[in-house]
């Protein structure tokens, strides 16, 4: 369960303070939360409060009661992160290593960690590119290797902001199936409304505020009026 | 892409920066010459040099630089012309790749204290600073390893490495320039 | 596109076979042998040793040639001003030195694994452990490093394309800052993404 209590961010920039997100209070425990909005609006700065990344100016983030700030590492072993670009979340040569290093904490063993790590990559149907090298890979297989990274380290919560914004038609359906088939509690954020209609529950953010929330159908068509508005 | 964010100064980010840093001066070094100024291989690795110092302030600039010495001298082709290995040491160019963390480190010490002011002032001041390093720290120490390597006296290995000079203040001169860029589209960075 | 592999070539010989530490050691004794003799006997010794090196690790004579091109260049140089200035013997000594150190530096280049040479300078640092050096973290770093250079390689490549379809190519700046601005910002999602992978947070 995810709770936001009056939770704010503001920033400094050389123009004086700048508002990013208004003070928002919401208890997340749908299994799958969509979060839409413009660039800009807020919703990444929303999805990166929820693993500590951003921490709140005020107010406070809790993920399973854990504080994002007193207990920040803690919460990051709960709250996997799935970011735009997978290139920047791929750190190791080939992708047997980088599944192997998120498992580097909770698998001592090398050759229990390569076996796992070969599990971990079947699920996302990557075991064929153990050995490859992850410059190698096509985008959509990046970002699948980048979820495995992160599916390995077994979180409780997945945030995952427009994961599939880089990507092609194709890619982005397997990665979107995947994401929407997982056992953990996925919060996503993402431009593609197709993808939100098919979660449990959507928020609209604009403007650093949270301008909609319920039903994913109903969120997509006020989005879209929004969107329309001179 | 997001674009501001209130993020932590985190040790991962620091880990992070220093990382991407050295393998941008890599990057810098084995490019082949943008602006060639006729066929003299001109090469950008003291440019790199320069920025991570002035974009990453004094301690980062130092270990990302030391950190490309280390990973080209395991091996890892990113010096200049492709070499690599314990063999650039054992050369006349030692002295100066043992300079180069130094001077990344000067830049970023003057660039850390000049980052809040005024483009002009910046750069201004870390041009100067990266024009003393050349001239101080990389040519003293290029000096010394090439007296060192070749046996000669110290006015011929001074003499030999003068006409690099004009290059590698150009560099630095440009590495502020560009730095101040980063600066403007990153101002966290500056925040220590 | 870079072989990131470098110079190392495959083989078996008894130089492939030296783990890479206890052969850095030795790569650095051999130094400081070099360094303590004098004359130009000791100097054409080396010179030989490193030579007979090179054949037993392997080294096509080609490729090593292309190698050393330039030092050879400098080579000549140096022996000829210090012929003139001091004599053949200082220049036999000069030059026989500084092309045996390098033929021994190349064979162990030549010889060992860059991956291998990484995870020896991590163990070399585990003693310091308690001064605060952090290994875990200084392999991480090279790991960070392997992966980086391609990503950057190809947004210098886009940058160029880029500044060439507004006319800029020959502006540095076109080229430089946004390089540089995104590299900056790519280390910024590295960071976020190890931080979410709870990797360097201990």
């Amino acid at each position: 369960m995810i709770e936001l209590d009056q939770a704010a961010v503001t920033v400094e920039t050389t123009d004086g303070p700048l508002v990013v997100l208004e003070p928002t209070t919401l208890t997340l425990d749908e299994p799958r939360v969509a979060v839409v909005g413009a660039n800009g609006s807020g919703k990444s700065t929303l999805a990166r409060l929820l693993n500590g990344l951003v921490e709140p100016t005020s107010g406070h983030v809790r993920v399973g009661g854990l504080d994002t700030v007193d207990e920040g590492p803690a919460v990051r072993r709960r709250v996997g992160f799935v970011f735009t670009n997978p290139d920047a979340q791929l750190v190791m040569p080939t992708c047997l290593e980088d599944v192997a290093l998120s498992l580097r904490r909770t698998v001592r063993d090398k050759a229990a960690r390569r076996a796992r790590a070969l599990e971990v990559l079947a699920s996302v149907g990557l075991e064929a590119k153990a050995d490859t090298s992850v410059h190698a890979l096509s985008g959509g297989q990046k970002q699948m290797l980048a979820l495995a990274g992160v599916l390995a380290t077994d979180p409780d919560v997945l945030v995952a902001d427009e994961p599939t914004t880089l990507l092609d038609l194709r890619n982005t359906r397997l990665v979107a199936d995947r994401l929407l088939s997982l056992r953990q509690q996925l919060v996503l954020v993402t431009h593609d409304l197709d993808l939100a209609v098919r979660c449990d529950r959507a928020l609209v953010v604009d403007a650093a505020r949270v301008v909609f929330d319920g039903d994913p159908a109903e969120a997509v068509a006020h989005y879209r009026a929004l969107v329309a508005a001179p | 892409m997001s674009t501001v964010s209130a993020r932590r100064t985190s040790s991962t980010t620091d880990l992070a920066l220093v990382a991407t840093f050295a393998a941008l001066i890599a990057v810098c070094a084995i490019l082949p010459a943008i602006n060639g100024v006729a066929n003299v291989p001109f090469t950008l690795q003291m440019f790199g040099v320069f920025l991570a110092g002035s974009v990453l302030g004094a301690r980062r600039g130092f270990l990302a630089v030391v950190l490309y010495l280390v990973v080209g001298t395991a091996g890892l082709p990113v010096f200049t012309q492709g070499s690599a290995g314990p063999a650039v040491w054992a050369g006349a160019t030692g002295g100066y790749l043992l300079a180069f963390p130094l001077a990344a480190a000067l830049v970023g010490f003057v660039a850390t204290r000049v980052a809040r002011r005024s483009p002009a002032v910046f750069v201004g001041a870390v041009s100067l600073a990266a024009a003393v390093a050349t001239v101080a720290v990389v040519g003293t120490l290029g000096t010394l390893g090439m007296m060192r390597a070749l046996d000669v006296s110290a006015s011929v290995a001074w003499g030999f490495a003068t006409p690099f000079f004009v290059a590698d203040v150009v560099k630095g001169v440009l590495a502020a320039v560009v730095a101040a860029s980063v600066l403007r589209a990153f101002p966290q960075l500056a925040r220590r | 596109m870079t072989d990131l592999l470098g110079a190392y070539r495959p083989g078996r010989s008894v130089l492939h076979r030296i783990p890479a530490g206890p052969k850095l050691g030795l790569l650095a004794t051999y130094g400081a042998i070099a360094v303590a003799l004098h004359g130009p006997a000791s100097a054409v010794v080396l010179l030989v040793v490193s030579l007979a090196l090179t054949l037993v690790a392997g080294m096509p004579v080609r490729r090593t040639l292309r190698q050393v091109r330039g030092l050879l260049v400098l080579a000549v140089v140096v022996a000829a001003f210090q012929t003139w200035q001091r004599g053949w013997p200082v220049a036999v000594h000069v030059v026989g030195d500084l092309l045996a150190l390098v033929l021994a530096a190349l064979v162990f280049t030549a010889t060992t694994p860059v991956d291998d040479v990484l995870t020896a300078v991590e163990r070399g640092l585990r003693p310091f452990r308690r001064l605060g050096v952090r290994p875990e973290r200084v392999a991480l770093a090279f790991s960070l490093v392997l992966r980086a250079i391609p990503g950057i390689l190809e947004t210098a490549r886009e940058t160029r394309a880029a500044a060439k379809a507004r006319g800029l190519e020959r502006s540095p700046r076109a080229l430089l800052v946004p390089l540089a601005v995104r590299t900056v910002g790519r280390a910024y999602e590295t960071g976020d993404a190890l931080a979410a992978r709870g990797l360097g947070d201990d």
